[in-house]
């Protein structure tokens, strides 16, 4: 009898789960909403990467771009984060509901986005759908923003190479995935061409699908500190939010450092240590996000590849420091070796 | 007989109970404490989770959850700590999407494969903390982390292009290659709302087995009995060495088996972005139910309703980690609460053989003085 009925649990259970799908739903999350928010004009949402906003770097540029077109624009903003350990599925649930709701363009932020746009792109041919750091997926609504981060970066290993006494400048690598390879590629070819003697002592924080490398502020801080014990002098971060340990380490001991992908001497979290940040490798994401919205707003929205690269400033050297700007050598050195990518005088390997 | 089950299932059911009201209780309080509205975020996400799609990424997300919760039971009953659960099923799901991708074969074949070597590379991984055990005594808990650490690196390197690891062209992210069609396993449909994972039925399947072979085999009484008391099992015939081993193998391939719901039914390739975590908040699970495959099926989709439906409270200017603030409140909650119900259980217990007793002593003086 209890044997029975146990089992019986159990199988009403399973059976129970498989129905209430089909019983207790009928509307979507995607419903709600959908006709007003079209007609109030447009709306432009960004989904964040891993980190989301307030990590000083990469998502916050993105979420500068959404802000300025609000500003500029006069178009509303959503956005929406993702969950830490999330499957594609969250994903496409979250770019679905972003753009049932109406918003147009659809931004996701990284290239994690792609197998998820790949399948809510195809769902919504009137919406624009945006997407960082990749060109894997493509379709007529679909703008590939993606960067030249190699560019940027060889350009700081000219400015370390030149900014070094000791010879030695050290690169901290967030987590070791191919996107960040590509920073690291270009930073020790521009050194090693500025300085052939120099050596670059190199570090990733953690390995995927650990991405606490992109997180955690204390392992980038450790990761300077032992390299500035081994004698590096600059320390450039390639490292989202963990790049402000970094920087908080090279700048206690009076050491530089090279900030990635916003202006980082201009942000306020990072005031106390700004006089030791020498420069920092930009990375225009705002500028590609807003200008992928103004373009939807124009009615002519970008679609394909969208390259940004030093020639179009979308990957560049921040000069805010006055510091730098006073090394004339250094300075001239930077724009020389601007001046050859730009020609194609040097070609800059985006794998090390 | 009917009577003692009763009060069981009361004491059992109280634990769980009680860990929830406390949990929902202290959220309260905290987001009170923060300044923020305690009510309206819960009912946010009990509005979000009445849409069907959200439904679906609850169902699908309960069945790996349920998976893995039962690989950690399965080592809870033996007294195992198998928290090396996330790496056993990153490092199998892994493996098996390079094995998928590698061949086409027909359709059950493939998906067959698939999964048998899912099983093999979990059960593999968590063997090593087997054999340590069983053979030098180091505590599984210890190895079993380590090995995750392990795992971590050693995927990454696998996954490396100039192994086994594949970058599509302009993408940033690494893969290992798309399993061929025949590979997928067939999915429920719900229309617009996305689709079932056809594996979440294999997962609550298994919770059947689960519970039949622990209570119903000679192999699950002695499983339970060497986990109740290892020298007690021996002594009872129990080769206890060889039941460590064989529970943590049992373990590893469930573990195995939590990446192939998501595998066979969305990927269909193992990338960077391939979801983490999930042996952890399979041990919560486990813990909230009790090893019990009901219980642990009713956890896994409190949990699982818990991450889905507040995924979109930042849109409503909620922070989402309301829910990893409820999910931590009731981990302690549950360990507080079913302590507190087994020693009442226990009180009781006492209580009720000390009246029995008494009952049957003032008897038998009856009958004496009768005498």
């Amino acid at each position: 009898m209890r044997r029975i009925t146990r089992i019986a649990t159990v199988g009403v259970a399973s059976a129970a789960l498989a129905l209430s799908a089909t019983a207790c739903g009928g509307k979507k999350s995607t419903d709600t909403g959908s006709s007003d928010s079209t007609k109030a004009g447009t709306t432009a949402a960004i989904a964040y990467d891993i980190g989301g906003r307030g990590d000083q770097s990469f998502n916050d540029a993105a979420y500068a771009g959404l802000e300025k077109a609000e500003k500029d624009l006069g178009v509303k903003g959503a956005e929406a984060e993702p969950t830490e350990g999330e499957s594609d599925a969250d994903k496409v649930q979250r770019l679905t509901e972003l753009a049932r709701k109406g918003n147009n363009p659809v931004i996701g932020v990284g290239f994690a986005y792609a197998p998820a746009i790949k399948k809510v792109a195809a769902k919504f041919p009137k919406t624009t759908f945006g997407i960082i750091d990749d060109t894997s997926v493509t379709g007529p609504n679909v703008a590939n923003m993606v960067f030249n981060e190699e560019q940027g970066s060889y350009l700081a290993g000219v400015a370390a190479a030149k900014a070094s006494k000791s010879g030695k400048v050290g690169f901290i690598g967030g987590v070791e995935v191919p996107l960040i390879k590509k920073f690291e590629a270009g930073y020790v070819q521009g050194v090693k061409d500025t300085n052939p003697k120099a050596e670059v002592l190199t570090q990733y924080l953690s390995q995927p699908p650990n991405f606490e490398g992109f997180a955690k502020p204390d392992l980038g801080k450790a990761a300077a500190q032992g390299q500035i014990a081994k004698g590096a002098d600059v320390v450039y971060a390639a490292a989202g939010l963990a790049g402000s340990g970094a920087i908080e380490a090279a700048s206690t001991s009076g050491k530089w450092a090279i900030g990635v992908d916003s202006d980082q001497y201009n942000q306020e979290g990072l005031a106390k240590f700004k006089e030791k940040i020498l420069t920092s490798v930009t990375k225009d994401v705002s500028d590609a996000v807003y200008n992928l919205i103004k373009s939807v707003k124009d009615g002519k929205a970008q679609t394909g590849e969208i390259r940004y690269g030093l020639d179009k400033d979308g990957v560049g050297l921040a000069d805010s420091n006055p510091e730098y700007k006073k090394m004339a050598e250094l300075i001239a050195a930077v724009d020389k070796a601007k001046a050859d990518i730009i020609a194609g005088k040097i070609k800059v390997k985006t794998a090390p | 007989m009917m009577k003692i089950d009763k009060d069981k299932l009361i004491l059992g059911a109280a634990g769980p109970v009680l860990a929830l009201v406390s949990a929902f209780l202290l959220t309260a309080v905290v987001l009170l404490a923060t300044g923020v509205d305690p009510i309206e975020p819960i009912r946010l996400m009990i509005e979000n989770a009445s849409y069907e799609d959200v439904q679906v990424l609850i169902i699908n997300q309960t069945g790996t959850y349920y998976l893995a919760a039962l690989a950690v039971a399965i080592g809870f009953r033996m007294n195992l700590f198998n928290i090396g659960v996330d790496g056993q099923y990153r490092l199998a799901a892994m493996l098996s999407a390079v094995v998928g991708a590698a061949v086409t074969l027909p359709g059950p074949l493939h998906i067959l494969l698939i999964v048998l070597v899912a099983m093999c590379v979990g059960a593999f991984w968590s063997g090593i903390a087997g054999i340590l055990k069983a053979k030098r005594g180091v505590s599984e808990v210890v190895s079993t982390i380590m090995l995750n650490a392990i795992a971590t690196a050693l995927i990454a390197w696998l996954l490396l292009p100039k192994n086994l690891g594949v970058q599509p062209e302009g993408s940033n992210d690494l893969t290992t290659g798309d399993i061929a069609e025949s590979g997928w396993f067939p999915a429920v449909s719900m229309g617009d709302s996305g689709e079932i994972y056809g594996f979440t039925f294999v997962a609550f399947a298994l919770g059947i087995l689960y519970w039949f072979i622990l209570n119903r085999t000679r192999f699950g009484f002695d499983l339970r009995a060497t986990g109740a008391s290892e020298s007690a099992a021996q002594a009872s015939g129990v080769d206890a060495k060889k039941m460590i081993l064989t529970s943590m193998l049992i373990s590893g391939a469930v573990a195995g088996l939590a990446g192939m719901p998501t595998l066979l039914g969305d990927t269909h390739t193992y990338s960077l972005s391939f979801p983490v975590g999930v042996g952890f908040t399979g041990i919560t699970i486990a813990l909230l139910g009790r090893n019990h495959p009901v219980g642990i099926f009713f956890a896994a989709l409190l949990i699982s309703f818990l991450d889905k439906a507040s995924a979109s409270l930042d849109q409503y200017g909620y922070a989402k980690e309301i829910a990893t603030i409820m999910k931590g409140l009731i981990v302690i909650a549950v360990v507080v609460s079913y302590e507190l119900v087994r020693r009442y259980g226990i009180r009781r217990q006492q209580q009720k053989v000390g009246e029995e007793l008494a009952a049957g002593g003032a008897m038998k003086t009856e009958k004496e003085v009768a005498a």
